[in-house]
């Protein structure tokens, strides 16, 4: 232990699987060492030799301590987790709330924190009042209530919603200096429950071999937004979600109800869902004409896109974060795929030159956040970190030449939270200084 | 009864529930019909081919002044984008401006130099705008601020009557700039 934070060791020099102190992803397992979290209280035990702080016994220990609410809040000393606001004085526009992911940990997005976008507000919808209706081109048009489909059998998974807007700051040519929750924040996984929405359309007389149709989704906020969705998506594994985490959905995420298309772009996923209607053709709408679109460089423009593609950020150290002292800590990041499950994810600490596979934290799941881990000796010199995911259909994260190549990149860096374009997914890079800043860098 | 068929009955009632449970699971049908009346308000979009257009018409010079009292105020004059919008920031977006699409930056975009369908242009006014009093635009009105919009952007003629049938026909000059990123994903 007393050499924790002094030159490696022959022991775990030899664990050391990649440069700049990359350390084998079962190094720390079972060997009693601690890892030095990078929020810790700061020194660990020796450190700088000073004697052991005198225990006391704090005030909470002495006193009756608070009521008990209904319904539980963080602590008052946790309230720096919490989303930041696009629109704080709600102007005549998009209010976008991100989650912040450096102040997480685990799969699953707390309901509170989970990233949102509402276009003219969040609608205050009476459930009992709430209509689905499912028409067009099926043989039973019908309309269904929430007492309704409470009574079918639900079904729970849990599944990444990722606005195809998210980590678009990484398009500028210069990397902007923003923290994790301003590049990657419009991306949070939750476990959400429902019906399976090919129960509805057979229901409705619709053949499930039918894979022709396109179904046009639309919400009861003010603006109806409405996209266009492949019916084959509905034989797959899309859902009518009503519970998130275990509770009704959030207002903001669309309660009663929404619609629920696993991996596929955040927009598509129709929230305040009131409207389902079989057509033979898109509706190629404001937002599938104008605001999900990628311009590519040669001049064609993509648009129709469906998936997120396979995507990994470290979130642990991140931008804002500092090292304090010399030694190991645990690199943690978060990793998920539109096409399914995570397969492998590697870490690099010297800028993409060498890498080391991380541990990811089972049960890894189909289109779903995926944690890994992977323990890290850093000796105060200048490091670059990088995560790069691979999904189980083979897929994987671009570099940034690789990216840049296929994709192109803005002329001018613009202010962190515009959207140029849309789905980007290349590898982020973070460099730690000497002096322990994390800050946001290509390499 | 016969105790034969009885007990027969009674293995086919017995094996029922777990035939079932281990086949298909029960449908419930708790949804309720509803013919097209009964959704007409609900039935409103309008698809890039134009299907679902309602009657009325309008043009550019009818469609001028709602623009001003209706949209001007977010959207800046002749839908040339406020100075928000014009410096970047989150805005409601620019509807008419004078630049070409350049590079992968789709700032430049606008409706004339983008979108590849007009009728969509007729749906998402009808649905969404203005911001705070959606849906409070009559079909005329909508038609009018639809033909005011793309003759401000050199679209159409300025004088085109827009409706049901001259909508789906305006050929908006990046019909085909798009490509779906996915093809495999299409409906087949």
């Amino acid at each position: 232990m007393k050499r924790r934070t002094d030159l490696p060791s022959q022991h775990e020099s030899e664990q050391q699987v990649a440069g700049n102190g990359l350390l084998h992803r079962r190094a720390l397992l079972g060997k009693g060492a601690a890892v030095a979290g990078v929020l810790g209280t700061g020194l660990g035990p020796n450190a700088t030799g000073a004697a052991a702080e005198q225990l006391v016994e704090p005030p909470w220990g002495r006193e009756i301590g608070e009521d008990t609410p209904p319904y539980q809040v963080p602590s008052k000393f946790t309230k720096n987790i919490a989303r930041t606001l696009s629109n704080p004085k709600f102007e005549p526009r998009s209010s976008i709330a991100r989650t912040p992911h450096h102040l997480l940990e685990g799969t699953t997005t707390p309901n509170g924190l989970h990233f949102t976008i509402n276009h003219t507000g969040i609608p205050d919808i009476d459930p009992k009042a709430h209509r689905l209706l499912i028409h067009g081109l099926v043989k039973h048009p019908q309309v269904f209530t929430l007492d309704a489909l409470l009574r079918y059998p639900l079904t729970s998974a849990p599944a990444f919603v990722e606005c195809g807007g998210n980590s678009v700051p990484l398009f500028s040519p210069t990397p902007i200096q923003a923290d994790l929750q301003a590049l990657h924040g419009l991306s949070s996984c939750a476990e959400w429950t429902g019906v399976k929405l090919s129960i509805l359309l057979e229901e409705c007389g619709v053949d499930p071999k039918d894979h022709s149709k396109w179904m046009i989704a639309e919400g009861a906020d003010a603006p109806h937004l409405m996209r266009s969705i492949p019916i084959a998506k509905a034989w797959d594994d899309a859902m009518i979600a009503l519970y998130q985490n275990g509770e009704p959905l959030m207002p903001g995420n669309g309660f009663p109800m929404r619609l629920l298309l696993p991996g596929w772009e955040g927009n598509l996923n129709i929230k305040f869902l009131r409207r389902l209607k079989l057509v033979t053709g898109p509706a190629m709408s404001f937002w599938e004409s104008q605001v999900y679109t990628e311009p590519m460089p040669k001049g064609k423009i993509y648009n129709l896109t469906f998936l997120n593609e396979v995507k990994s950020f470290i979130t642990s150290p991140s931008p804002g974060q500092a090292l304090k002292q010399r030694g190991i800590y645990e690199i943690s990041g978060i990793a998920y795929s539109g096409r399914g499950k995570i397969a492998k994810v590697l870490v690099s600490a010297d800028g993409g030159k060498s890498w080391a596979e991380a541990a990811l934290q089972a049960p890894i799941q189909t289109k779903a956040f995926t944690r890994f881990r992977l323990p890290w000796r850093w000796n105060g010199g200048p490091a670059i970190l990088q995560s790069r995911a691979w999904d189980a259909h083979g897929a994987f994260q671009p570099t940034r030449s690789e990216f840049v190549a296929a994709r192109g990149q803005l002329d001018s860096e613009p202010p962190v939270t515009a959207f140029r374009n849309h789905h980007c997914n290349v590898i982020t890079s973070w460099a730690v200084s000497s002096t322990g800043k994390v800050t946001h860098v290509y390499a | 009864m016969s105790m034969r068929r009885a007990l027969a009955l009674f293995a086919i009632v017995m094996a029922g529930p777990a035939l079932a449970a281990n086949t298909s699971v029960e449908s419930p049908h708790l949804g309720k019909p509803v013919t097209p009346s009964d959704v007409a308000r609900w039935d409103i979009e309008v698809l890039a081919d134009g299907t679902g257009l309602p009657p009325g018409e309008g043009t550019a010079a009818q469609g001028a002044p709602i623009f001003v009292a209706k949209c001007a105020a977010c959207h800046g004059d002749g839908g040339r984008g406020t100075d928000l919008a014009r410096g970047g920031k989150p805005a409601p977006p620019i509807l008419v401006s004078d630049l070409k699409l350049k590079g992968i930056d789709a700032s430049h975009a606008t409706i004339a130099n983008y979108w590849p369908y007009a009728p969509p242009l007729f749906d998402y006014i009808r649905r969404a705008m203005p911001w705070n009093e959606s849906r409070s635009l009559s079909d005329h009105e909508v038609y009018a601020l639809t033909a005011y919009i793309l003759a401000e952007g050199k679209v159409i003629d300025a004088k085109l009557v827009i409706n049901a049938k001259t909508l789906p026909k305006v050929m908006m000059p990046n019909r085909n700039g798009f490509a779906p990123r996915f093809p495999e994903l299409m409906p087949r």
